[in-house]
């Protein structure tokens, strides 16, 4: 294990034990937070009682359709603006000041769109992460040198090959940094809006535990969205790490 | 003078004006023919328009005015068949091995798995790559990296190799065994080799012919023959002629050169 690796563990050990004396010292009170060994035991019932397991699995499936399409659709349109600059300027604004629109605030229309199934979870996931990986791709597009363009040219490519045979896999580490984005919005996108307005998955069933003051369920799966999210990045990170290697870049 | 490969006839480039600037007229009219087989250098001082002439000759640019024939078809708006183009710039893909990047050469070209591996293998070993066909561009020399993309542009057999200061970025040991090579690929595929460099040395130990272009807009102002044989390697660089032909390039080099200088003084 390395040096940083053995610090990064010692710091999350460390708050735990934090966290672990405050709640046993009663400085943070039981109906707030049991403490982390109590919620360890019932992370460990979820996982082996199985009850929840539609509801974790049907958020999850929509977690990784909102990354999917949000990811696939925003690398083929940000490939597609690149060789556009006027139609690029012209939405940069947009891009520039997308974040500041609160994609939440659409959730009623949505739902008048969609009904209440899932896509209006999904849409407001794909919609939170597109703009990230549009841009992304589009920052990967503007680094690719000027000389690999000409080869894929001698060789003769088309526009649509050197997309896939040139440009994109150079920027592979910025499209792996979008696959970062795009994951961690639709976390949030999916799992925020079964908050607001939706009869099950993990963020209902959080919102539920919530109310009816059931920390045995809130926070396990607090831990479980925390720990899956944590894990897909790490993988992600993994793989880039790899990339970047072979590139002589890290 | 051998049958004509590739000829030049009125070869204009004009880049148009950027925003509140004037036109550019970069180059010509530039008329030369090369013949088949034949190693032709030009040399010429900074910003003469030696690489756009490359890149005109090769399709990536469209000609202004005049016309480009290679194998007696026009060069128009499509890439010829059969040219390869040596980079100055590192142009391996870092996410391929060598033995990828040499096979990238081959992607469209319908040739058996088995073919395309025997040229591939054939295309490093050429190259002296073999012990490191499975690595990375990021684990090799700038040198090597630079013999990947002559065994990625060699693999495809091209009957025309464009060279744009292929040596540009790297040490003079390196630069002179490099030119051996060339030489060497030269002499064993045949092809006709068109190279753009800015060493008047390198021009003289490796071209058949050697044309010298004028400063902005570049015009060939010379065409020195070097006589050299074609069974030769860098040690011609030890004869008197050796001497005689770079002193030549430099006499017609020198005013040229000052011109830039001046333009350049001016400018800044």
């Amino acid at each position: 294990m390395s040096r940083v690796r053995l610090y990064q563990v010692a710091v999350i050990a460390g708050l735990v034990l934090l966290v672990e004396a405050l709640c046993v010292g009663g400085v943070i009170d039981k109906v707030t937070m049991p403490p982390p060994h109590r919620i360890a035991v019932d992370f460990f019932k979820l996982l082996t009682t199985k009850t929840l397991y539609p509801e974790i699995g049907k958020s999850m499936a929509n977690v990784l359709i909102a990354f999917v399409l949000a990811y696939v659709l925003g690398i083929v349109v940000g490939t597609a603006l690149h060789g556009y600059k006027t139609l690029r300027d012209t939405l940069d604004p947009l891009f520039a000041t997308y974040y500041a629109i609160p994609v939440f605030a659409f959730y009623p229309l949505f739902i008048v769109m969609f009904g209440l199934g899932d896509g209006p979870q999904v849409l407001i996931g794909l919609l939170l992460g597109i703009v990230a990986v549009i841009v992304t791709t589009l920052n990967g597009l503007d680094r690719v040198p000027n000389v690999l363009r000409k080869t894929a040219r001698i060789s003769r490519l088309t526009p649509l090959q050197t997309a896939l045979r040139v440009t994109l896999p150079f920027c592979a580490p910025y499209l792996l940094t979008a696959a970062k984005l795009a994951l961690a919005y639709a976390f949030i996108g999916v799992i925020g809006s079964e908050f607001i307005m939706a009869r099950s998955g993990m963020g209902y069933e959080i919102g539920f535990a919530y109310t009816n003051f059931d920390n045995a369920t809130m926070y396990p799966l607090i831990l479980l969205i925390l720990l899956m999210s944590v894990i897909m990045n790490s993988a992600l990170s993994r793989w880039e790490k790899v990339l970047l290697a072979r590139r002589g870049q890290q | 003078m051998p049958v004509p490969h590739v000829s030049l006839s009125g070869v204009t480039k004009v880049f148009p004006a950027s925003a509140g600037g004037q036109d550019v007229h970069a180059l010509g009219p530039v008329d030369v023919e090369i013949g088949t087989g034949e190693f032709f250098a030009v040399v010429g001082p900074s910003g003469c328009g030696k690489s756009t002439l490359l890149e005109l000759i090769a399709g990536l640019l469209p000609v202004t005015d005049g016309h480009i024939e290679f194998e007696g078809r026009r060069i128009g708006d499509e890439i010829p068949d059969g040219v390869g183009v040596v980079f100055q710039e590192d142009a391996c893909f870092p996410w391929l091995t060598v033995r990828d990047n040499v096979t990238f050469g081959l992607r469209d070209t319908a040739f058996d798995a088995q073919v395309r591996a025997r040229r591939v293998d054939a295309a490093i070993a050429m190259m002296g790559l073999l012990e490191f066909a499975d690595s990375y561009p990021a684990q090799l020399s700038g040198g090597m990296r630079q013999r990947v993309c002559i065994a990625r542009t060699l693999v495809a057999q091209p009957r025309l190799i464009l060279l744009d200061e292929p040596f540009g970025a790297l040490d003079q040991q390196t630069r002179l065994l490099m030119g051996d090579e060339v030489l060497r690929l030269w002499r064993e595929t045949g092809a006709t080799v068109f190279l753009i460099t800015h060493a008047l040395d390198e021009a003289a130990m490796l071209a058949d012919r050697i044309g010298v272009m004028s400063a902005r807009p570049g015009r060939m102002i010379d065409v020195v023959e070097t006589g050299w044989p074609r069974d030769r390697d860098s040690r011609i660089v030890e004869r008197e002629q050796f001497g005689a032909i770079t002193s030549r390039l430099w006499k017609t080099l020198r005013d040229e050169s000052m011109k830039t200088m001046g333009r350049m003084t001016t400018s800044a």
